[in-house]
C-alpha cells in the first residue's frame, strides 16, 4: 500500500498542466520605453489626441514615481527597459468580422484550454470578449447586448468608438497617478474590455473575458473600465490560463469600475497564470489595480477572486463606497504553494452615509508559499452608520510554508461598527484521521476540507465558475499534503 | 528618452537628524564624571547611532500614526539637574500613590533616582534593588545587561536616545524561588521645567529568578502642568518557571509627551503579565515587544486607553513566539472622547520552531465621540503550520440594548452611559491580579465616569 507522503511526492511533481505555446506571428514593437513607443502604441491603436496626451501624461508622472517596496513579496528587479510593451497578432486582413475569420490557431488554442469560444457562447449564454495578447480578435454575442442598449467591446474600439464614455469615466476611479503599476498602465495599456450598461437595464448575460499572456516577454497591460448607469446591473467574469514560459512576465493592469444610483456590478475572476516551477523560477508578476466607485446611491460593487496562479500576486480589488447606502463586497480565496507569493486584499472606503462593506478572505498556504492578506478600512467622519464585517482565514499546509495578516481600521465616526475577526490553522490531524476512518483517501479528505473552508466564497461566484474554482483548486493543491 | 531618466527619485526621509542642541546636552553627560567605561561607552555608541539615524518621522512605517521627529525636534528639552529641597517637598505628596500601598519602593524625580523618597529599608526576602547606577553592589553585573533587548542600533532610535541620556534607572532582582507578595513600585516624577520643556529618560532592568513570583508597579506622574518629555525603556526577563506581573501607569498631565518602550524575554514556562494603562499624556506612544523565548512560556499583555480632549495614544505591540508551546494573549480596549486620535498595531509573529503556538489577540474601541478617530492595525505573522492564532478587532458606540436595559430598571440615562462606559474599561482592569492597584484603578475610574465613590467594601468590578 503506498503511504500517502509517497503519493505526495509524486502528486507534487506534476507540471503546469496548461503550459504550451501556440505558435502565432505576433506584430510587436522595440523593446523598452519612451514617449516615442507610446505614441505608436496610441497611434496603432488609432487613438483620439485625448487619449494619447493622458498615455503621455501618465508616462511622465509614472518617472517621478517609485517601485512600492512595501508588500510582503520578493523578486528580482525588473528592467522595464527590457520589456516589449506592444504585441498583436500580425492582421492576414483588416481585422476578423466574424468567427470564422478568427485565426483558427487561435481558436485551437481557446479548445486546448477548454474555453470552445462557439460552444462556450451558444451553450452558456456567454458573451466573450477574448483578449490575445493585448488585442482583441473576437466578440460575441454583440449584436444581442447592442439591442439592449449595451455597450461591450475592446477598449481601444471603444476609444474611437465612444469616445465621450471613455474620456469622462477613463482614470476617474484609478487616476493616472495612482500608484506606481497603474500609472505604467496608464501610458502603455494596450488593449482591455470595454463596458456600459444603459440606465435601467439588467444585463441579460454573464460578460465573461479570458486574458491571455502568450509572446515571449510581452508586458500585458490590460485596462478594464465598466460602467453600469442608473438602475442598471451586470455581472462579469474574467478567467486566465497562461502558457508556460521561463522568463518572467510582467503584467500590470488596471481594472475601474463605476456603479451610479442603485447600479450593481458583480465582477469575478478566476486567475491561474503560470506560478513558475517547483524551484520558482519564471511564473507571472501579477500586478494589479483593481477599484470600483459605488458613486450612487444604493449602488452595490462585489468583487469575488480565486486566486491560484501566478509566482507573485499583487493585488487589492477596492470599493469606493461615496454613495449613501452603497454596498461593497470582498470574497477572496488565495492559493500559494511551492514558492509562489501573494500579497493581496482589499480597501473599504466608506464615505457615505449606511454603507456597508463585507470581507471574507481566505488564505491556503502549501509548500513554501508565502499568503498574505492587506486590507484596510477606513469609516470617514461623515460616514454615519457605516457597517463592516470582515473574516479572513488562513490555512496552513505544511510546516515551509507562511500566512500573514495585515489588516487596517480607521474610524473616524463614533456611529459606525466595524468587527474584524482572523484566525490561522492547518488542517488537524484528527479532521484528516475522522475522514480516513470513513475510507476516504487523504488527497480526498484534505480537498474536502480546503473546499469546505472555501464554501463562503465560492457560492459568491458565477456557477460556470463555481466549479472551474473547485476544480482548480483540487488540481492546485495536489501533492501539497503530507 | 533614455534609461537614465528611469532612475527613481531618492525616498521620502524616514529620519530627520537631531537637532545639534542634544549635542550640547550629551557633551555634559559624557563629560559626567564617575560612570563606570562600559556605560560611557555605551552611551557614547547610543549617541553615535542617533545621531546617524535620527528622530522617525511618520513617512516610517511603524510611526506612520505618530511623528515623534515633530514633537522632538519642535523644541530643545533641558535635561534637569537632581532635584532641589522645594521640588522634594512637592515631590513627596505626589509620590503618596505608592506610599499608600506601604511596599516597597524607588522614587525617581526627573529620572533621577531619590533615596529620600524611595523605601527600600525594608526589602522582602529575596528581592535586591535600587538605582541601577547609584546601588553600590560591588561585583555585579548589571550594567552588561543594559541594552541586551533594548537595541541600541536598531530601527528604533528612542532606545538610543534613551540610553544616551538617561540619568539613573531601577533595577530590581528577585532571586530564584522567591516568593514575593508586596507590590513593588517605581515611581517616576517629571517637575516640568520652568518655560522650557524638560526631558526624562527613566530605565528599568527587572530580573525575575528561576521559580521566582513578583509583582512590580511602574507609575508616571507630573508634578504640574507644564509639558515635559518622558522617554522610558524597561528591560525585563524572565527565567525558567517565573511568574511575573508587571504594570505601567501613565498619568501624566495633558501636555505631557510620553515614549515606552518595555522589552521583555521569557525563558521556558515562565509567565509575565504585562499591563500597560495610559491616561495621560498629549502625545503617548508605548512600544512592548515580548519575546516568548522558551518552550512552553505564556504571556498576557493587557493594555487600557483612555483618551479625550485632543489627546493621541498610539500602543505597537511584537508578540514573538521563537519556540514550541508559547501561549500569548493580547487584549487592548481604548475608549475615545473629544478630538482623541488612538492608533494599535500589533504584531503577532510565529517562528518556524514554534510549534503549538496558541496566539489570540483583540483591540476594541469605544467611540464616545464623533471627532474622534481609532485606527487598529492587527499583524499575524505565521511561519510555522501547527498552530492556533485568531485575532479580532471591534469599534463602536454604547450599545442601545445595554442602555434600554439599564433604564428599564430605573437607572437614568446619563448614569447608565457613565455605567456602561466604566464596565468597558472595567473588563481590562479585571484582568490585574487582585492587588491594591486594581482597587485603586477601579475606584478611579468609577469615580471618574460616574461621580460617585463605590460603595465601602464593593468590588467595582466582578473581574
Amino acid at each position: 500500500m503506498p503511504t500517502p507522503v509517497a503519493s505526495v511526492e509524486d502528486l507534487a511533481l506534476q507540471e503546469y498542466k496548461y503550459g504550451f505555446v501556440t505558435d502565432i506571428e505576433a506584430e510587436t514593437v522595440p523593446r523598452g520605453l519612451n514617449e516615442d513607443i507610446i505614441r505608436l502604441i496610441s497611434a496603432k491603436k488609432q487613438e483620439p489626441a485625448f487619449m494619447l496626451a493622458w498615455r503621455l501624461r501618465a508616462y511622465q508622472q509614472w518617472l517621478k514615481m517609485r517601485e512600492p517596496t512595501w508588500a510582503n513579496v520578493h523578486y528580482p528587479p525588473i528592467d522595464y527597459q527590457n520589456i516589449i510593451y506592444y504585441a498583436a497578432p500580425k492582421r492576414k486582413t483588416d481585422g476578423p468580422k466574424s468567427l470564422e475569420e478568427v485565426d483558427p490557431e487561435l481558436l485551437a488554442m481557446y479548445e486546448k484550454l477548454g474555453v470552445p469560444l462557439k460552444e462556450r457562447a451558444i451553450l452558456a449564454g456567454v458573451a466573450v470578449d477574448a483578449v490575445f495578447d493585448s488585442v482583441s480578435v473576437a466578440t460575441t454575442f454583440k449584436e444581442k447586448l447592442a439591442s439592449l442598449g449595451i455597450i461591450f467591446c475592446s477598449f481601444s474600439e471603444a476609444a474611437r468608438e465612444h469616445p465621450e464614455l471613455v474620456e469622462k469615466y477613463l482614470g476617474s476611479v484609478v487616476p493616472y497617478t495612482d500608484n506606481f503599476f497603474a500609472t505604467l498602465n496608464s501610458a502603455v495599456f494596450s488593449d482591455g474590455s470595454f463596458c456600459y450598461v444603459p440606465k435601467g437595464v439588467r444585463c441579460p448575460m454573464e460578460l465573461s473575458t479570458y486574458f491571455r499572456i502568450n509572446s515571449e516577454d510581452t508586458g500585458q497591460f490590460e485596462r478594464t473600465l465598466i460602467i453600469a448607469d442608473e438602475g442598471a446591473s451586470v455581472s462579469y467574469l474574467e478567467g486566465c490560463t497562461a502558457p508556460k514560459r521561463d522568463s518572467n512576465q510582467l503584467h500590470a493592469a488596471v481594472v475601474e469600475l463605476v456603479a451610479l444610483d442603485r447600479a450593481t456590478i458583480k465582477y469575478s475572476t478566476v486567475q491561474n497564470w503560470y506560478p513558475g516551477d517547483r524551484e520558482g523560477r519564471g511564473g507571472i508578476y501579477n500586478f494589479v489595480t483593481k477599484r470600483g466607485k459605488c458613486q450612487g446611491r444604493a449602488s452595490k460593487i462585489s468583487w469575488t477572486q480565486v486566486e491560484t496562479g501566478s509566482a507573485i500576486t499583487w493585488k487589492y480589488p477596492s470599493c469606493i463606497l461615496m454613495g449613501d447606502d452603497s454596498v461593497g463586497e470582498f470574497y477572496s480565496v488565495a492559493v500559494t504553494k511551492n514558492r509562489q507569493q501573494a500579497d493581496t486584499g482589499t480597501k473599504m472606503i466608506h464615505l457615505g452615509k449606511n454603507t456597508r462593506s463585507t470581507i471574507v478572505s481566505k488564505g491556503i498556504s502549501a509548500g513554501f508559499g508565502q499568503n498574505t492578506y492587506r486590507g484596510a478600512v477606513r469609516i470617514h467622519k461623515n460616514a454615519s452608520g457605516a457597517r463592516n464585517y470582515s473574516q479572513c482565514d488562513s490555512l496552513l499546509i505544511g510546516d515551509q510554508c507562511g500566512a500573514h495578516t495585515f489588516p487596517v481600521l480607521e474610524v473616524k465616526n463614533k456611529t459606525a461598527r466595524i468587527e474584524h475577526e482572523a484566525s490561522t490553522s492547518r488542517i488537524g490531524e484528527d479532521q484528516l484521521f475522522y475522514c480516513r476512518q470513513r475510507g476516504l483517501s487523504t488527497e480526498d479528505a484534505v480537498s474536502m476540507i480546503v473546499n469546505g473552508f472555501c464554501k463562503e466564497v465560492f457560492r459568491e461566484l458565477p456557477m460556470e465558475f463555481a466549479v472551474e474554482a473547485q476544480k482548480l483548486l483540487s488540481v492546485s493543491l495536489e501533492g501539497s499534503v503530507g | 528618452m533614455s534609461a537614465a531618466t528611469l532612475t527613481a527619485p531618492p525616498a521620502p526621509a524616514v529620519y530627520t537628524v537631531p537637532d545639534a542642541a542634544y549635542e550640547r546636552a550629551f557633551a555634559a553627560i559624557a563629560a559626567r564624571a564617575g560612570e563606570p567605561a562600559v556605560l560611557r561607552q555605551l552611551r557614547r555608541s547610543a549617541f553615535a547611532q542617533l545621531q546617524q539615524r535620527g528622530f522617525p518621522t511618520s513617512k516610517h512605517e511603524e510611526y506612520r500614526q505618530t511623528n515623534l521627529a515633530a514633537v522632538l525636534q519642535r523644541s530643545a528639552f533641558a535635561l534637569p539637574e537632581r532635584p532641589g529641597a522645594a521640588t522634594l517637598r512637592e515631590a513627596e505628596r505626589a509620590a503618596q500613590p505608592g506610599a499608600a500601598f506601604g511596599g516597597p519602593q524607588l522614587t525617581f524625580v526627573d529620572g533621577h533616582f531619590t533615596p529620600e523618597l524611595s523605601r527600600l529599608n525594608s526589602l522582602p526576602a529575596g528581592v535586591r534593588a535600587g538605582g541601577l547606577l547609584s546601588a553600590n553592589d560591588a561585583g555585579d553585573d548589571r550594567l552588561a545587561r543594559l541594552g541586551e533587548l533594548a537595541d541600541i542600533g536598531g530601527e528604533n532610535t528612542l532606545a538610543a536616545f534613551n540610553t544616551a541620556f538617561f540619568g539613573d534607572g531601577a533595577w530590581v532582582e528577585i532571586a530564584p524561588g522567591a516568593q514575593v507578595d508586596a507590590q513593588i513600585e517605581i515611581v517616576h516624577l517629571a517637575t516640568g521645567g520652568a518655560g522650557v520643556p524638560t526631558m526624562a529618560h527613566p530605565r528599568q532592568l527587572i530580573l525575575a529568578g528561576r521559580g521566582s513570583r513578583a509583582k512590580v508597579v511602574e507609575t508616571y506622574l507630573s508634578l504640574n502642568g507644564a509639558a515635559h518629555l518622558t522617554n522610558a525603556v524597561t528591560e525585563i526577563f524572565v527565567a525558567e518557571n517565573a511568574e511575573l506581573e508587571h504594570a505601567r501607569l501613565q498619568q501624566e498631565n495633558t501636555a505631557a509627551c510620553h515614549i515606552s518602550a518595555v522589552h521583555s524575554r521569557q525563558a521556558a514556562d515562565s509567565r509575565l503579565r504585562l499591563h500597560a494603562l495610559t491616561f495621560g499624556g498629549a502625545l503617548t506612544r508605548n512600544d512592548v515587544v515580548t519575546v516568548l523565548n522558551g518552550p512552553g512560556a505564556e504571556a498576557l499583555l493587557n493594555g487600557l486607553y483612555v483618551a479625550e480632549g485632543r489627546q493621541h495614544v498610539d500602543n505597537h505591540t511584537v508578540l514573538d513566539h521563537a519556540e514550541p508551546r508559547g501561549a500569548s494573549r493580547e487584549y487592548y480596549r481604548g475608549i475615545l472622547d473629544g478630538q482623541a486620535t488612538t492608533a494599535f498595531r500589533g504584531r503577532i509573529l510565529v517562528r518556524p520552531d514554534a510549534q503549538h503556538t496558541d496566539a489570540v489577540q483583540s483591540d476594541k474601541n469605544l467611540l464616545l465621540s464623533s471627532d474622534c478617530t481609532a485606527n487598529a492595525d492587527p499583524q499575524l505573522e505565521i511561519r510555522a503550520d501547527d498552530v492556533r492564532c485568531t485575532h479580532g478587532a471591534t469599534f463602536g458606540q454604547i450599545d442601545e440594548e445595554a442602555l434600554f436595559y439599564l433604564r428599564s430598571r430605573g437607572v437614568g440615562a446619563e448614569m447608565a452611559r457613565h455605567l456602561l462606559i466604566f464596565a468597558f474599561a472595567a473588563e481590562a482592569l479585571g484582568r490585574l491580579n487582585p492587588s491594591p492597584l486594581r482597587t485603586r484603578l477601579e475606584t478611579e475610574l468609577f469615580s471618574r465616569w460616574t461621580g460617585l465613590t463605590p460603595p465601602e467594601g464593593a468590588e467595582a468590578s466582578g473581574g
